[in-house]
């Protein structure tokens, strides 16, 4: 036989790949013990532990075995006046009088703290929210040191960043932050606002406490002067009592639009500013020519990065008709050979969901999807029997109006649609009432500059997905929430501007 | 006759699939992060020794010189019990009848450069019947070289035909196509040059000489991964793989081995579809086996050198 191009060959006996291989990864555990985690967190108040005057405490679990790891303090009205206090009191007598490269200082310590010990902090968050050990090893700690060094250059120089301008500082910053990047979101909200000359009251989720509270351990050991972060934990109520504390003069909120809307309307009619990151629902399409199997690798990393606990999430797919059949056969091989498991495992690659609340909704749109007449595909894959899973989830045939296209989803679950012209995929990628991400794939420069003018969404990811860095300014269209955070526009929503 | 059975005809070899350099560069170094042990690891060092082609290409070889390599290709290292083989050494033409000779019924095979090994620079007719004198000499494979100036010059049916034409000539012996990616320029050229060998019928697409800098990098192997695997999906034929030159570690062997794992899967984990070229692997490799065995390294004085 001379060559290929005279063989005969049957397309139906072509069998796919087979990932089940005999050679497999033996477990490769990360060690727990490399981490200090306390029997039990009081409130981080005036530079110091303090008891909740609630008396009340709650136990924060792991998520991959439901073990508890530690007990963690309630903070109510009481506590939360304490720590805006303890936050006005730093602000008036110290953070604003002092010059800004030596706030520069302080927030670049807390930055290398960081970096020294960014083995136990990726482990604490990795046994506290679920995430893979790899993605909190090389995303979530790094990412967040990286923010601190970011803002800590700009504290000296924001004369630079708005020329001829008046600057002040706002004065207290009450920030609330969710479970899904911990640490991470803790770093987006007290850098900027360090930087800027604010003091901060912070929030944790009440999922995911410890990294924040390892945090206020790394304040204390950078110097940081009494009061000016504080950081308090508990509930929604918690939460609703900084919101509601008539000495805060900025509310900065990251977590879903219902809660964002509450928010909203609490603050209504007070000088109160704010910014709101919320949910979203983002658009990943594909074109025909593009790089299909990086794109592939871009609508994994999209959809199921963090088990898909992403705001910015590229949970809806488009592909163009052309390539459709071949793209999703290849996105069914890849997520075949996704390891789902134990979140320690350096391994894993899609980890425990963060809670038995959040399961319980993405299995409920997985029941919604199979009843509006869409094609599940999940792989093989065998879960641990305790803790919170969720393998990955493509849905096909889907339709715009179903509401697994809809609604955000907060999981490793993927929305597949088909479209034929760009007019076309752009209508359908910005009919969501959110706003946040999107993502183009295409060989062509044009298009991608074509498709970025006319996508609403705050951030337009081309030929890659869910890539951050501290100068790149980051916040949603519409429903996604307002405000930036991150870069030079991260600096505005801490600051007074007067010309 | 079934309306699923269609011939194999060869795209417009102008437009092969586009490759994002950044995505497979990310991708590639995700492979590095999977962390192999204990009997994964074992399994893996014996799995890498058994897919060596151990390869001698130099001026000075002389007969001793490729019986020595043979005597090491059948006997690795003898103070490690169960251990396999390699699956090939790789010697020019004029040295095929000493190999075949020194590895009978070793069940190694003896593969061949060919086709003006290593710029590919001659005449069609010197390139066959440099090829029908290593098979006539009893190799079992020829690794032979594209005209990659042809290829840069958009010549893409000459570069299509002489491999049809070697492969014709090879006979039984498998073919090995090299691209020598190093001298390619991008990963859409890597691809396009995949494309083209696998289409004129080659057996096995082969990264690089080992003459020319970079040679085979985990990028450029994932790219002829992928462009393997959907040749495969289109028209069931399977393919091999062999990056050739600067893999002489054991661990760069192991994130090769994940690459492949998690691109091709497990019909392409034996040293039938997948190779690699290289010379002093082998013993990085042996000196792992024994370490995972005795749980010590091992001075590399106690590992023979050919």
């Amino acid at each position: 036989m001379a060559k290929t191009a005279s063989k005969q060959i049957n397309k139906a006996k072509i069998k796919p790949l087979r990932f089940d291989t005999d050679w497999q990864y033996d477990p490769a555990p990360e060690s727990a013990a490399a981490a200090q985690i306390e029997p039990e967190y009081g409130l981080f108040i005036n530079g110091k532990w303090q008891k909740p005057d609630s008396g009340q405490y709650f136990d924060t679990i792991n998520p991959a075995n439901e073990k508890t790891l530690s007990r963690i303090a309630v903070a109510n009205e009481k506590d939360v006046d304490r720590a805006v206090r303890a936050a006005r009191n730093a602000h008036e007598k110290v953070w604003k009088k002092m010059a800004p490269a030596e706030r520069g200082k302080y927030i670049f310590r807390i930055a290398r703290i960081i970096q020294e010990k960014a083995r136990e902090l990726a482990i604490i968050e990795t046994l506290d929210g679920g995430k893979p050990i790899r993605e909190s090893r090389d995303f979530d700690v790094p990412t967040a040191a990286q923010h601190f060094f970011y803002y800590a250059g700009w504290a000296d120089k924001l004369n630079y960043a708005f020329p001829q301008k008046k600057l002040n500082p706002l004065g207290v910053a009450g920030q609330i932050i969710p479970w899904n990047f911990p640490l991470l979101m803790a770093a987006w909200k007290i850098a900027p606002a360090l930087a800027t000359g604010n003091t901060v009251v912070l929030k944790p989720a009440e999922t995911t406490s410890l990294t924040a509270l390892k945090l206020a351990s790394i304040l204390q050991e950078a110097d940081l002067p009494p009061g000016v972060v504080n950081i308090i934990t508990g509930a929604g109520a918690t939460g609703a009592a900084l919101v509601e504390h008539p000495d805060v003069n900025k509310i900065a909120f990251t977590g879903s639009t219902s809660v964002g809307k509450i928010i909203q309307r609490s603050i209504a009619g007070t000088n109160k500013r704010s910014t709101l990151e919320l949910g979203g629902k983002a658009a990943n399409i594909v074109f025909e020519d593009a790089p299909l199997d990086q794109a592939v690798e871009g609508v994994v990393n999209g959809i199921f990065f963090n088990q898909g606990h992403v705001c910015c999430a590229g949970s809806r797919l488009y592909l163009q008709e052309s390539i459709a059949k071949e793209f999703i056969r290849k996105l069914k091989d890849r997520i075949s050979t996704l390891i789902v498991g134990d979140p320690m495992d350096k391994n894993t690659d899609i980890g425990a969901i963060n809670s038995k609340e959040q399961l319980n909704t993405i299995l409920r749109y997985i029941q919604i999807g199979k009843k509006e007449g869409a094609a599940i595909h999940q792989p093989a894959c065998s879960l641990p029997k305790k803790g919170f899973w969720c393998p990955p989830t493509l849905f096909t045939d889907v339709a715009q109006s179903n509401r697994i296209t809809q609604e955000e989803i907060f999981g490793p679950v993927l929305a597949i649609l088909t479209f034929r012209t760009d007019d076309e995929v752009i209508e359908k990628a910005n009919n969501t009432p959110y706003g946040l991400s999107a993502g183009v794939w295409t060989d062509k420069g044009s298009r991608i500059f074509n498709m970025t003018r006319r996508l609403r969404a705050g951030v337009v990811w081309a030929n890659t997905f869910n890539k951050f860095d501290a100068a790149a300014p980051f916040g949603g269209y519409k429903e996604s929430g307002f405000g930036r955070e991150g870069g030079l526009h991260g600096l505005s929503p801490y600051l007074e501007i007067n010309s | 006759m079934a309306g699923n059975s269609t011939t194999v005809i060869p795209p417009d070899f102008r437009r092969t699939a586009p490759v994002d350099q950044t995505g497979i560069e990310e991708r590639a170094a995700r492979f590095t992060k999977r962390s192999i042990k204990q009997s994964s690891k074992r399994q893996a060092l014996n799995m890498v020794l058994n897919m060596i082609d151990l390869t001698t290409l130099e001026g000075k070889d002389t007969d001793q010189k490729v019986r020595q390599l043979c005597y090491k290709a059948m006997h690795p290292h003898d103070e490690l019990p169960n251990i396999p083989t390699v699956a090939a050494i790789c010697v020019y033409p004029n040295f095929v009848r000493v190999a075949k000779k020194a590895l009978d019924g070793s069940g190694i095979k003896v593969a061949s450069v060919a086709t003006a090994f290593p710029s590919g620079q001659s005449t069609r007719a010197i390139k066959l019947a440099d090829t029908r004198f290593a098979v006539s000499e009893g190799a079992d494979e020829v690794d032979m070289v594209i005209s990659r100036g042809k290829f840069h010059a958009g010549e893409y049916n000459f570069v299509f035909d002489e491999i049809a034409a070697i492969k014709e000539a090879c006979g039984q012996a498998r073919l090995k196509v090299i691209l020598e990616t190093g001298e390619l320029g991008s990963l859409d050229k890597v691809r396009r040059a995949s494309e083209i060998a696998m289409y004129a019928g080659a057996d096995f697409i082969k990264t690089s000489t080992g003459k020319i800098q970079p040679a085979a990098t985990m990028p450029v192997t994932l790219v002829m991964l992928e462009a393997i695997r959907d040749f495969y999906y289109k028209t069931g034929i399977q393919v091999g793989m062999k990056p050739a030159g600067g893999i002489s570690k054991s661990k760069l062997a192991l994130h090769y081995l994940v690459m492949l794992r998690e691109t091709l899967g497990q019909d392409w984990m034996s040293n039938e579809w997948f190779r690699f070229g290289a010379s002093s692997l082998a013993n990085d490799v042996l000196m792992q086996i024994r370490k995972e065995t005795t749980g010590q390294y091992q001075s590399a004085a106690y590992f023979s050198v050919d």
